[in-house]
């Protein structure tokens, strides 16, 4: 077989047989509780300012954003922004008990629709399961209130997320991750960080390859 | 993809005379070294990762086995198949059945250099399956039935005037007075033509940047989202990875996440690093029904305890190609496979044959740029001369050059004639070099001298010097 053949020479390699009984049981240890390598310093800031570099960082990668009072001013958030990029009123929204909980006839003429996206949606709402500072990162695991769809088909991507939940390090959101999903992964987790894009022509960066084309993060603030 | 490694010598003549890739070759320095090294100079920790990122890789490598046996378990209960696939012909099987069983008819792709590496596009085709890649770079040059020119950058060698020509030539329907003025243009026409083959496709394939043996996830790193839509969209799954991308657990892929994007592209982190994880859940909404992982090995289990096992280390950045002279000077077609550069002249030879390949670690000048960049630090200059050595042994290596080595052997090991030969020869050509103080023409060197003239040596050797040096300074 020729997952036998495979492991026969690495292990031949290595000039050694199975590991030993006791190694296995150091690296079984080391897979359940990971070590934590250097993290960079940028990243561990007091949350105010990772707050302050995670929009820095969103701009950066030529994303946009707002920054919301609270829950309910996402709404009219949403309403603004498609108006000014002369976007129709309608869009495609994650069925996320968050989003549910706002009060969405305070803007009648918004028309959404809960569910997955196809081709043929323009706009995306989805909501950030964290935000990483270091990198102006959104973390947005998959499951039946956040379908993968929604982050990839419209062309504008839309997503909110909580102030409370900007992480500093890519680590701390896989911790923040682990907490929620013990270690059993989401189908996908998506790390997103800014608009689709692609160098391949020229190598010179162009906004608006396959996935979104505009990023627009709504930040509330959720903090006393 | 066929190899045309031993090729190489007349691969490079084409190249240098091929004006549009030396226009596209001249955007190197500007677009990834440039940017390269803006983003290392962003995080002061980088230096200090690239040691931690070698460790990472060595204690990866050091423990495959384990590690590939953990990832494949973990695969298997988050409900998909590993298929552990040997070699090339039998990874290019495992797609083949896996496609079949679908009942599929049209397969999508993002990019893969190991899909490249076991030719896998050829053989769905003639087996009536249609493979269409999705990635940007991948689909011009399948578009021109080329191969890819770099790992992360597939269609470095053309220019903006090729994109056009080639889309008016597939794209037959294009109204002509439709204009590709802008690179915009370009993307626009692509994402348009390939949103309804996503749509369509039964089965998507992709790489995989990391195997992460704690959650048993395969991570791909993008910029364009082609990617995400391959794997989220077809019903299938299949993710085609070799067995040297297993890392232990997400905190090292998170160190190493931070070396690859910033070596690769200049960027912190690319817009879309993907980690997926079997099959759709009961209640997920999307993504696909089969997940899949071909593994491949071709040749690289045979380089783990050999002096080449350092190789394995690699997470494909290409920073060592942006930085290679020979790189920059003679694109990626002319190493004649699919891994070019620095890190594909170690490579290529273990996977194809130094009796094939030997010419690539040949075609280096080892100033050491590569090593320097390396963001997991591999020797690669250390590594060419074990290849040049391999071929040595094996006589694989020129005759001339071998009687060459013998005369130069014969010196080296009697240091006093060594010195005075060399003596003689210095102060021969110092007083032979006229005014220029440098040589057109020079007898048994008509190859080095045909490109670039010798310069005449300034006078005495420096072992002579030294001495006099030594013996109370030169008067």
């Amino acid at each position: 077989m020729s997952k036998d053949q495979m492991l026969g020479a690495i292990r031949r390699g290595l000039r050694r047989g199975t590991l030993p009984a006791e190694q296995q049981a150091m690296l079984r240890a080391r897979l359940a509780s990971p070590p934590r390598h250097l993290i960079p310093a940028r990243a561990q800031l007091p949350h105010n300012e990772q707050v302050d570099l995670f929009l820095r960082m969103v701009e950066r990668e030529f994303a946009t954003f707002a920054r919301l009072a609270d829950m309910q001013a996402i709404p009219e958030a949403i309403t603004d922004y498609l108006a000014a990029q002369n976007l129709p009123p309608e869009a495609v929204i994650a069925p996320h008990p968050e989003l549910r909980a706002v009060d969405w006839l305070r803007r009648p003429l918004l028309h959404l629709h809960e569910g997955v996206a196809t081709g043929d949606d323009q706009v995306g709402i989805q909501f950030a399961f964290a935000g990483i500072a270091e990198t102006g990162t959104l973390m947005l695991p998959s499951g039946p209130d956040r379908p993968t769809t929604i982050n990839l088909l419209p062309e504008t991507a839309i997503v909110i997320l909580r102030a409370s939940r900007v992480l500093g390090a890519l680590e701390d959101g896989l911790a923040a991750l682990r907490a929620t999903y013990g270690h059993t992964m989401p189908r996908t987790l998506m790390l997103i960080t800014g608009p689709s894009r692609s160098s391949d022509v020229e190598q010179t960066q162009e906004l608006g390859a396959h996935g979104p084309r505009r990023l627009h993060v709504l930040l509330v603030d959720d903090q006393a | 993809m066929r190899p045309t490694s031993h090729a190489f010598k007349e691969n490079v003549h084409a190249a240098l005379a091929d004006a549009g890739l030396q226009k596209a070759l001249g955007r190197t320095k500007p677009q990834f070294i440039g940017r390269r090294a803006a983003a290392v100079a962003g995080l002061p920790e980088f230096e200090a990762l690239r040691e931690v990122g070698r460790d990472i890789r060595n204690h990866a490598i050091a423990n495959m086995d384990f590690y590939l046996e953990e990832y494949a378990a973990r695969v298997e209960a988050s409900g998909g198949h590993v298929h552990w696939c040997a070699t090339a012909e039998e990874a290019r099987a495992a797609v083949l059945g896996i496609c079949q069983d679908a009942g599929a008819r049209t397969v999508t792709k993002g990019k893969s250099m190991v899909s490249e590496e076991i030719a896998v596009n050829d053989h769905l085709e003639a087996h009536g399956i249609t493979p269409i890649e999705t990635d940007l770079g991948e689909y011009i040059i399948q578009l021109r039935h080329e191969a890819p020119s770099h790992i992360i950058a597939p269609a470095f060698h053309l220019n903006r005037e090729d994109w056009e020509e080639s889309f008016r030539r597939a794209h037959t329907d294009l109204p002509p007075d439709r204009v590709f003025r802008e690179r915009r243009d370009i993307l626009t026409e692509a994402r348009t033509r390939l949103r309804a083959r996503f749509i369509a496709a039964d089965v998507g394939i992709t790489g995989a940047n990391f195997l992460v043996a704690e959650t048993g996830s395969s991570v791909i790193v993008t910029n364009e989202g082609n990617g995400d839509l391959t794997q989220t969209l077809p019903r299938v799954h299949i993710v085609l990875a070799s067995i040297d991308k297993i890392v232990p657990t997400l905190e090292d892929t998170a160190t190493l996440l931070r070396l690859l994007a910033r070596s690769a592209t200049g960027q912190d982190m690319s817009v879309y690093t993907t980690f997926s994880t079997g099959p759709r859940r009961a209640d997920d909404p999307d993504g696909p029904v089969e997940y899949h992982v071909v593994l491949l090995d071709n040749g690289r289990s045979g380089m783990v305890g050999t002096e080449f096992q350092d190789m394995l280390r690699c997470i494909r950045c290409a920073a060592c190609m942006n930085h290679c002279p020979v790189y920059t000077s003679i694109g990626g077609h002319a190493y004649g496979w699919v891994y070019p550069g620095p890190m594909g002249s170690v490579l290529d030879p273990a996977i194809l044959g130094v009796d094939k390949a030997g010419h690539l670690p040949n075609a280096s000048t080892f100033c050491g740029r590569c090593e320097s960049v390396c963001p997991v630090k591999i020797p690669l200059p250390k590594l060419m001369r074990h290849w040049r050595e391999r071929e040595f042994e094996r006589h694989l290596t020129p005759q001339a050059m071998r009687t060459n080595l013998a005369l130069w052997a014969f010196f080296a090991r009697r240091p006093a004639l060594y010195r005075l030969a060399t003596r003689v020869a210095a102060l021969s050509l110092s007083a032979l070099g006229g005014k220029k103080r440098r040589f057109k023409r020079m007898p048994f060197a008509g190859g080095w001298t045909a490109g670039r003239d010798l310069p005449a040596p300034e006078g005495d050797t420096f072992f002579a010097l030294y001495a006099s040096e030594q013996r109370g300074g030169r008067a």
